[in-house]
C-alpha cells in the first residue's frame, strides 16, 4: 500500500492522543443536535496553527469523523439527527429504540460507522487522484438530476400515503425558496421581513421538525420515553456483529455510495445516507421491515455517512475543492499553514498527506471502543433519567443547538414554529422526512437547473444538456427504476398469482 | 445603638473609598492597556470562505503583536446582510469587530431592504482586495486575452463564464468586460468561488470570471488578465486589463468595521492595530503568495473617500448591468 512508511509517523504518542481526543470530543459534539461537524472543526482551527501540519490534520479529521458518528446517538434515542448526516438513521434507529433495542441500535451504528469510515479512508489512500475526477465530471445538470433522484426517495419514505409524502416534499421545496435565492440572488417569499431574508436553515428545521414533536409527545403521554428492558444486556456486540456479517453487502455498498457522494462537492453526508438507505430498502430481503426498526437501515445510513469523511478529503486534497462543508474549513486551515493542495500534493508532500490518512484510519479504529463506551453511557442516561429532567434538558439543547448554527436568534424561532407545525401535521399522518428532503434538495435542484439551462441556451443545445450526457442518463434511468420498480414488481406478482389461481 | 450607626457610617465610607479606588484602578489602565482581553472578530459568512481564510491569516500576527487573541465567529445569512444589519446593536467597547466586504455593502441596500444602509457601517480599515481575473485551465486553447476576445466576437453568447453569484464582483466584472471589449458572453452564477472553479476545471464552462487568488490556490489554472493598476507580483507574466486597453480595475474588497457606539479613541487605536498587522512584511508576503492585493485605506478621510468613489463606480456599473433600477 502506498505510504506504508508513514504509518510509524502517524503512530507517535502525540498523534495518537490527538486522534483519541478528537474522536471523543467529536462524538459528544455530534450527539448534540445543532452542533455540527463543521462547527466543531472550525472551533479547533486556531489551536492548529502552532501544530505540525499532519498532527493538525489528524486532530481535525478525528473530530470530524467522531461528529459524523455522534449524530447517530440522538437520531436513535431521540428521533433527532444530531447532524444532518444522520437523517436516515432515525428511520429505523428510533423504532428500534422504541421497541427497547436502543442499545443494540447504537452498537450497530458504531460498527457500521467504523466500516464506512475505514472504506472511505482506504479509498482516499489508494485511489485519490483517479477518484477526484468524479468531482469534476459532475456538472450542474448532474446535480439537478441527483436532486431529482433524491426527491424520488419520497415515494419510499412515505409510509402509508404517497399523496401526503408528495405534499410534504412540495412544502419542503417551497420552504427552501424562502430568502435570497442561492444563485440568482433575488429575494423570494420573505413577505417584507428581514428575518426571513436568510431563509430557513436546514439544521434548525431538522431540530424543529424531528425533535419538538418528540418532546411534546413525551410531555403529553405517561410512561417512559423508551421501553426499558430489565437487566443489563451489555453492548450486545456479538448479536450486532452477527447481523452485520449477514448484511455485509449492504454495509459495503453503502460505504461505496458514501465515498462517491462525499467526493461530489455539491452533496454531503445527508444525501449519502439517504441514497444508500433507499438502495438498502430497494434490495431488501423478504422479511426485512425497513422503516419499522430494521437494523439494516442503520447500517446503510451510518456506513455511508462516515464514508463521506474519507471521500470528501479526496477532492479537497487533490483538487483544492472541498468535498463537504467541514472540508472547506480544513482547507482554509491548510492554506493558512502554507500548504497548497493540488495534484502535486501527494507527490511533493507525501509525508503530510499519508501521515494524515493513517491518522484518520487510526481515529476511525479508535471510534470502535470509544463509541461503544460513550454509546452505552448515553443510552443508560436517556433511559434512566426521569422525564422531568430529560425533557427540559433536551429542550435546552435544541435551543442552544439551533442558536449556535449561525449565532442567530431567528433560527431558534423558526425551529420552534416549525416544530409546533410538525407536531400538528404529524397528527394527520404527515411525516417530517419528505419536508426535510425537499428543504435539502430544493436549492441543489434549483441551482443545477438554472445553471444547466443557462449553459444549454448558450450552446444552443438544451435537450442535449439535460438528456444527452452519460452520467445524467444513468441517474435518470436509476430514478425511473427506483420509482417504478415497486409498481412493476407488484404487477408481476399479481399476474403470477392470477396464473396460479387459473 | 450609637456604635452601630457609627460603624455603619464607617463601613459606608470605607466601601465608597474602596469603590472609588477600585474604579480609578480599573479605568485608568483600561485606557492605557487596551486591549486587555480577546477581541471578538465576526465573519458574516460561513467558515471556510475567503473572508474566513483572511481572518485566519491575521489571527496569529495580531496575537504576536498585541498579545491578545482574535476570536473568530460566524454569523452567516443573506450574503452577509444578517451580520451587517445587526452590527450596530452589538456592544461598542472595542472588543467586537466585524469583517466587511465590497461590493456587498454598497449594492445590497440598494437592491432590497436588508436592514442596514451603507452609511450605517463604521469602517475602520480596508486592508486588501482580491482582484478580478479571467481564469482558464492550463490546457485551454486560449493563450492570451486576445484569443478569448476573438472567439467571443466570432461566437456571440457562446463564451461561458462561471462566476460566484449574481450582483457580485465577478458578475460586475463580466458586465464591464462585455461592454469594454465589445463582446457578448454568458455568465453562469455558482455558489461561491470554489464551485465556480470546480465548474471550470470540469470543463462545464469556457472560463471563470474569478480572482487572482484562484491561480495561487489551484494548480492547472492560468490567468489571462488581472483587473489591477499594475501587474500582480506573484504573476509578473500576466498582463492587466488596462495594458490590453480594457479599463477594468476591480475586485472584492475586505475590511473591518465596528459598532457605531465604539468610542473615538478606541476606533483610532484599533485601526492602528489592524494597520500594523497589514503592514507587517511577513504578513504581506503571505498575502502576496496567496494572490491577494493589499490596500491601505484607514479610518477617517482615507476610508471615506475610497468608499464613496468605489460606491459611485460600482453603482453605475450595476445600473448598466440592470441589477439596480
Amino acid at each position: 500500500m502506498a505510504g506504508l512508511e508513514h504509518l510509524l509517523t502517524a503512530l507517535t504518542p502525540l498523534n495518537l492522543a490527538f486522534a483519541l481526543f478528537g474522536v471523543v470530543a467529536g462524538t459528544v459534539i455530534g450527539a448534540i443536535p445543532g452542533l455540527t461537524a463543521t462547527m466543531s472543526v472550525a472551533v479547533l482551527v486556531p489551536l492548529t496553527f502552532a501544530m505540525p501540519t499532519s498532527s493538525a490534520l489528524i486532530l481535525m479529521g478525528a473530530i470530524y469523523t467522531g461528529a459524523i458518528y455522534g449524530g447517530a446517538y440522538s437520531a436513535i434515542l431521540l428521533n433527532t439527527p444530531g447532524t444532518p448526516s444522520a437523517i436516515a438513521t432515525t428511520f429505523d434507529g428510533y423504532p428500534l429504540a422504541k421497541k427497547g433495542d436502543g442499545d443494540y441500535a447504537i452498537t450497530i451504528a458504531c460498527l457500521a460507522s467504523v466500516i464506512g469510515g475505514l472504506i472511505g479512508a482506504i479509498a482516499l489512500m489508494t485511489l485519490a487522484p483517479p477518484l477526484s475526477k468524479v468531482a469534476l465530471a459532475f456538472g450542474p445538470v448532474e446535480y439537478f438530476w441527483l436532486a431529482i433522484f433524491g426527491l424520488s426517495l419520497i415515494a419510499a419514505l412515505s409510509e402509508g400515503s404517497l399523496l401526503k409524502g408528495v405534499a410534504g416534499g412540495a412544502l419542503g421545496l417551497l420552504l427552501s425558496c424562502i430568502g435570497v435565492a442561492e444563485v440568482a440572488g433575488d429575494v423570494r417569499l420573505t413577505f417584507g421581513s428581514q428575518t426571513m431574508l436568510s431563509g430557513i436553515q436546514i439544521v434548525a428545521a431538522l431540530i424543529g421538525l424531528y425533535c419538538i414533536p418528540v418532546l411534546i409527545d413525551l410531555v403529553a403521554q405517561p410512561g417512559h420515553h423508551l421501553k426499558v428492558e430489565t437487566g443489563s444486556r451489555g453492548f450486545r456486540l456479538g448479536e450486532a456483529v452477527r447481523y452485520l456479517w449477514g448484511d455485509k453487502i449492504n454495509a459495503i455498498r453503502s460505504a461505496v455510495i458514501g465515498t462517491v457522494v462525499g467526493i461530489l462537492p455539491g452533496a454531503g453526508g445527508s444525501i449519502a445516507s439517504l441514497v444508500s438507505y433507499s438502495e438498502a430498502r430497494r434490495t431488501a430481503k423478504p422479511g426485512q421491515q425497513y422503516g419499522k426498526g430494521e437494523p439494516g437501515g442503520i447500517i446503510a445510513s451510518e456506513s455511508a455517512n462516515n464514508a463521506t469523511v474519507g471521500g470528501g478529503f479526496i477532492p479537497t486534497l487533490v483538487l483544492g475543492i472541498p468535498g463537504t462543508p467541514p472540508d472547506a474549513v480544513i482547507l482554509g486551515a491548510l492554506l493558512v499553514q502554507g500548504v497548497r493542495t493540488g495534484p502535486s500534493l501527494f507527490a511533493n508532500q507525501g509525508e503530510i498527506v499519508y501521515t494524515f490518512i493513517w491518522g484518520l484510519i487510526l481515529a476511525t479504529i479508535l471510534m470502535l471502543p470509544t463509541g461503544l463506551f460513550i454509546g452505552r453511557y448515553a443510552y443508560r442516561t436517556i433511559i434512566t433519567l426521569p422525564k422531568a429532567l430529560l425533557v427540559p434538558a433536551i429542550a435546552f439543547m435544541t435551543i442552544i443547538g439551533s442558536y449556535a448554527i449561525r449565532n442567530n436568534i431567528s433560527d431558534v424561532i423558526i425551529m420552534i414554529v416549525l416544530g409546533g407545525f410538525g407536531w400538528i401535521i404529524g397528527r394527520f399522518g404527515f411525516t417530517a422526512s419528505p419536508i426535510v428532503l425537499g428543504l435539502i434538495l430544493g436549492p441543489i435542484a434549483e441551482s443545477g437547473f438554472v445553471q444547466a439551462w443557462t449553459i444549454g441556451r448558450a450552446t444552443e443545445n438544451q435537450m442535449g444538456m439535460f438528456f444527452g450526457r452519460p452520467i445524467s442518463i444513468a441517474i435518470i434511468v436509476f430514478t425511473l427504476f427506483t420509482l417504478l420498480s415497486p409498481f412493476v414488481l407488484a404487477r408481476l406478482k399479481k399476474i403470477k398469482d392470477q396464473a396460479h389461481a387459473d | 445603638m450609637k456604635t452601630t450607626r457609627r460603624s455603619l457610617v464607617l463601613t459606608g465610607a470605607a466601601l465608597a473609598l474602596a469603590a472609588g479606588i477600585g474604579m480609578t484602578a480599573q479605568s485608568a489602565p483600561a485606557q492605557a492597556e487596551y486591549p486587555e482581553k480577546p477581541i471578538s472578530y465576526i465573519i458574516p459568512f460561513g467558515p471556510g470562505g475567503e473572508s474566513d481564510i483572511t481572518a485566519r491569516m491575521q489571527q496569529p500576527f495580531f496575537k504576536d503583536k498585541f498579545n491578545q487573541d482574535l476570536v473568530i465567529s460566524y454569523k452567516p445569512g443573506a450574503g452577509g446582510a444578517v451580520g451587517w444589519s445587526g452590527l450596530n446593536s452589538l456592544k461598542g467597547d472595542g472588543y467586537t469587530m466585524m469583517g466587511v466586504n465590497l461590493p456587498h455593502i454598497v449594492l445590497q441596500p440598494q437592491q432590497k431592504d436588508v436592514g442596514y444602509k451603507t452609511e450605517d457601517i463604521t469602517m475602520l480599515y480596508w486592508f486588501h482586495y482580491t482582484p478580478d481575473a479571467i481564469v482558464v485551465t492550463d490546457d485551454s486553447p486560449f493563450k492570451t486575452l486576445q484569443d478569448l476576445i476573438k472567439f467571443a466576437k466570432e461566437n456571440p453568447g457562446k463564451l461561458i463564464f462561471s462566476g460566484s453569484g449574481k450582483g457580485t464582483a465577478p458578475h460586475l466584472a463580466q458586465v464591464r468586460f462585455d461592454k469594454l471589449a465589445g463582446v457578448k458572453t454568458t455568465y453562469v452564477p455558482f455558489k461561491g468561488t470554489g464551485a465556480s472553479v470546480a465548474a471550470l476545471m470540469g470543463k462545464q464552462v469556457t472560463a471563470a470570471m474569478a480572482f487572482t487568488t484562484v491561480a495561487a490556490n489551484y494548480e492547472k489554472t492560468r490567468l489571462l488578465a488581472v483587473a489591477m493598476e499594475k501587474r500582480h507580483p506573484r504573476f509578473p507574466d500576466v498582463p492587466t486589463f488596462k495594458e490590453l486597453g480594457i479599463d477594468i480595475v476591480s475586485g472584492a474588497y475586505r475590511g473591518i468595521a465596528v459598532p457605531k457606539s465604539t468610542p473615538e479613541p478606541i476606533r483610532q487605536k484599533l485601526t492602528a492595530m489592524i494597520k500594523a498587522v497589514n503592514e507587517d512584511p511577513a504578513f504581506l508576503k503571505k498575502m502576496e503568495e496567496g494572490g491577494f492585493a493589499p490596500v491601505d485605506y484607514a479610518y477617517g478621510k482615507s476610508a471615506d473617500d475610497f468608499l464613496s468613489s468605489f460606491a459611485k463606480d460600482v453603482t453605475a456599473a450595476a445600473k448598466e448591468a440592470g441589477m439596480l433600477k
